[in-house]
């Protein structure tokens, strides 16, 4: 029987918006899993996945960490630091290794694009993507969604606006896919030299002032301002960049209807978002993070082979 | 002894105005006659050429060869016989080796082991500025007495306007062009051409005026200065209009686009493929159908593969890691001929105008002609033969190419340098 997503989940581009919607239908159950008090099911026991982590990551690692383990696979994590990778171990011989390991699945968050892709063209393993480069997130994007989903009953003609450094952003592009996919009308806001060349072409609004974005939207996913753009003249200052674009209380008291605010996390407060707003009655961030383990054991549980009626599958009684 | 016959063939010399069935009569390593029922000596090998075409050997200025240093990837002899295999009978060979080609000793070496490698002629092409650091002035008169053929600092742009302006002044001095890799390095920090492409990719890209400000600062100073400017491998349609501007106002300067300019975009990335890197890096079909009419209309001179080895492992990595460039020696005049001659840009003449005739008179080298007395260069290539380019038949060390896999049409047969067989397909890895 062909697997429902194939072997990997390199990205959501690839995908289609049927696929999608299975692995939310998918992650629906598994939600109340972590509900439990014994959070387990044994749909994945005996399988083992690696961790690769070449960039330092709290929250997806352990997000994907909880998600294997609540599934019963066995864990293995790899951080690049103080293994042979940082002894210049190169990508084809990393995954030469773990494939000669017998992996069953490895979750790769790499500093290049096009890594997981690389390292799915080479093992037999399922790779799911964690975040390459600047190239896609798919589990966060599909958490966005979910989470988006449970909020408003559907993401068809849904009004997304995305703010901030999109040009940098991995989490930004899956998010435009899956929405594309799903029939979500989407708008970028950010100054110019954040936003990446072709979008329109996407049939993706191009904003330059957050007011224009809070009066449009149904929902903000506010994105990260990493130090370095500042350092790279991308924007001239961080207070600078609060002062004009900033997800601030103020601005969002004019918002025309309920506005949400999503992020992806870490948060800068007082740069792309104020505290007020991130711990206000608009967020939705604490539930982007629950939703992410419910969404990453669906995909696990589907590239594993697992059917999208898994309770029957997995002989759960609950 | 040497002697040639090639009899039948289509002898296109445009040098000459030339064009039609004719036999090629080549003696003591020159060419000796060109005609029907010329009275040939004894023993002579005579070479049937009936459907094939019959031209003056193909002239690549700009080619990388990777010695000394990089010996792995390539050599002087490897990459003068795959020159060989492609037709052509010159090649220009840059400077960024390990060391650089930057003092006389350095250009005595490449001149010796092209010697020794006895196939195409290899012509060293000597740095601009010492190290390729883009300071000071290398000594440009010491290599062009010890065989130099022109300067480049390719590899990285002339970026002081200061120091190219010199090197344009002093390089009038010995007739040679400077040949300038077009960039301007703060905008250059890319891996591929900026567009949706690489938005999608999530690759960092490099906005086409990254080339068009170098082209239009090189221009302003060959205006200035008077002294021969050759723009490397152009890559967009803006350099293409500036260059022919440019030309019209009467200015010294020539162009080259390579193979892979006209005829792949940007789209060759996707998959992240790393055979599609390189630098200047695949643009948009605006610029190819550009770079073609500038082809057709001399606005770009000649073509020139910037053939650029790499071993297998080095592009075997993320994109972002893979070195700039691929190999093209052996394939340009298939890729020519499917996708110049075929797509009714260029005739044949034109074609062989833009890689013989002209690239030999720009940077003034032997060939690129078939009058009588002119070296026996000749390149015998069959115009209509459908290849599939496979890694395992290439001559060069390094397969780093898009093209493998894919059928291209025209294929070298026979090449023949200062009268000698150097290269004969069917005959394969011969060392004679």
């Amino acid at each position: 029987m062909t697997p429902p997503l194939g072997k990997d989940l390199v990205g959501l581009e690839p995908l289609s918006a049927d696929q999608i919607r299975m692995i939310l239908d998918t992650a629906e159950p598994f939600k109340e899993v972590s509900e439990r008090s014994i959070k387990k099911v044994p749909a994945l026991r005996g399988k083992t996945i690696v961790n690769l982590f070449f960039e330092a990551s709290t929250r997806t690692r352990i997000s994907f960490e909880f998600a294997e383990k609540r599934l019963s696979a066995d864990t293995v994590n790899i951080a690049a630091q103080g293994s042979s990778l940082s002894k210049g171990e190169t990508l084809v011989d990393t995954a030469r290794n773990l494939e000669a390991m017998r992996i069953d699945m490895v979750v790769i968050r790499h500093h290049a694009s096009g890594a997981a892709r690389f390292l799915g063209e080479r093992i037999r393993s399922n790779v799911i993507n964690a975040g390459d480069g600047t190239h896609e997130h798919p589990t966060q994007g599909l958490l966005d969604l979910l989470t988006l989903r449970d909020k408003f009953g559907t993401i068809e003609g849904l009004k997304v606006a995305i703010c901030g450094d999109v040009l940098h952003s991995r989490v930004a592009r899956s998010n435009i896919w899956g929405l594309l996919k799903l029939g979500a009308e989407v708008a970028v806001c950010g100054p110019p030299t954040l936003l990446p060349t072709g979008l329109q072409s996407l049939g993706v609004t191009v904003m330059h002032h957050i007011e224009d974005a809070i009066q449009w939207a149904d929902a903000l996913n506010v994105l990260r301002l990493q130090l370095e753009r500042m350092e790279a003249g991308f924007v001239p200052s961080l207070r600078e960049y609060n002062r004009i674009f900033g997800v601030t209380k103020e601005r969002l008291e004019r918002a025309p209807k309920d506005i949400v605010i999503m992020h992806p996390g870490p948060m800068n407060r007082g740069v792309e978002i104020d505290s007020d707003v991130a711990d206000g009655p608009h967020s939705l961030i604490l539930p982007q993070v629950t939703n992410g383990v419910a969404v990453r054991m669906a995909v696990l549980y589907l590239l594993a082979g697992g059917l999208p009626d898994w309770r029957a599958q997995s002989g759960d009684d609950r | 002894m040497n002697d040639l016959l090639i009899a039948g063939g289509r002898v296109i010399d445009p040098s000459r105005g030339t064009d039609g069935i004719a036999d090629l009569y080549l003696v003591n390593g020159k060419v000796e006659a060109v005609g029907r029922n010329i009275p040939v000596g004894e023993g002579v090998r005579r070479i049937e050429a009936t459907g094939k075409i019959v031209a003056p050997g193909f002239i690549d200025v700009h080619v990388h060869f990777r010695e000394p240093g990089q010996e792995h990837m390539e050599t002087i002899a490897t990459g003068a016989m795959a020159a060989a295999a492609g037709g052509f009978t010159g090649v220009c060979v840059m400077p960024n080796t390990d060391p650089v080609i930057d003092n006389q000793a350095a250009v005595g070496f490449v001149v010796r082991q092209a010697i020794r490698a006895g196939k195409a002629r290899v012509y060293p092409i000597g740095c601009v500025s010492l190290g390729q650091r883009g300071l000071q002035l290398a000594e440009f008169g010491e290599m062009v007495a010890a065989g130099a053929v022109a300067v480049s600092d390719d590899g990285h742009a002339v970026a002081s306007s200061q120091l190219m302006r010199t090197a344009l002044e002093y390089a009038k001095v010995f007739g040679i062009p400077v040949a300038d890799h077009c960039e301007d390095p703060t905008l250059a920090a890319g891996v591929m051409h900026e567009g949706i492409v690489a938005t999608r990719l999530g690759l960092k890209g490099i906005p086409a005026a990254a080339e068009e400000i170098m082209v239009a600062r090189d221009l302003v100073l060959a205006e200035l200065t008077g002294g021969h400017i050759h723009l490397c491998h152009i890559s967009t349609r803006g350099s293409v209009d500036l260059i022919r501007r440019a030309k019209d106002m009467g200015l010294n300067v020539t162009a080259e686009a390579t193979p892979h300019h006209f005829s792949l975009t940007h789209e060759w990335c996707e998959g992240y493929n790393t055979n599609a890197k390189m630098s200047p890096p695949l643009r948009e079909l605006a610029d190819v159908g550009a770079i073609r009419e500038g082809l057709k209309d001399g606005t770009i001179d000649c073509v020139a593969t910037d053939h650029a080895p790499h071993h297998y492992d080095a592009k075997q990595r993320e994109f972002d890691e893979a070195p700039n460039g691929i190999i093209g020696l052996e394939t340009a005049i298939g890729v020519a001929i499917r996708d110049l001659v075929d797509t009714g840009v260029l005739s044949f003449p034109e074609l062989v105008t833009r890689m013989s005739t002209t690239p030999a008179r720009i940077f003034k080298l032997p060939g690129g002609t078939l009058a009588v007395g002119a070296p026996a260069d000749v390149v015998v290539f069959d115009p209509g033969r459908r290849w599939t380019v496979e890694a395992r038949d290439l001559h060069s060390k390094s397969t780093n190419s898009p093209y493998l896999g894919q059928i291209l049409v025209g294929q070298a047969e026979l090449t023949t340098v200062g009268g000698r067989v150097v290269f004969e397909r069917g005959v394969e890895k011969t060392d004679g």
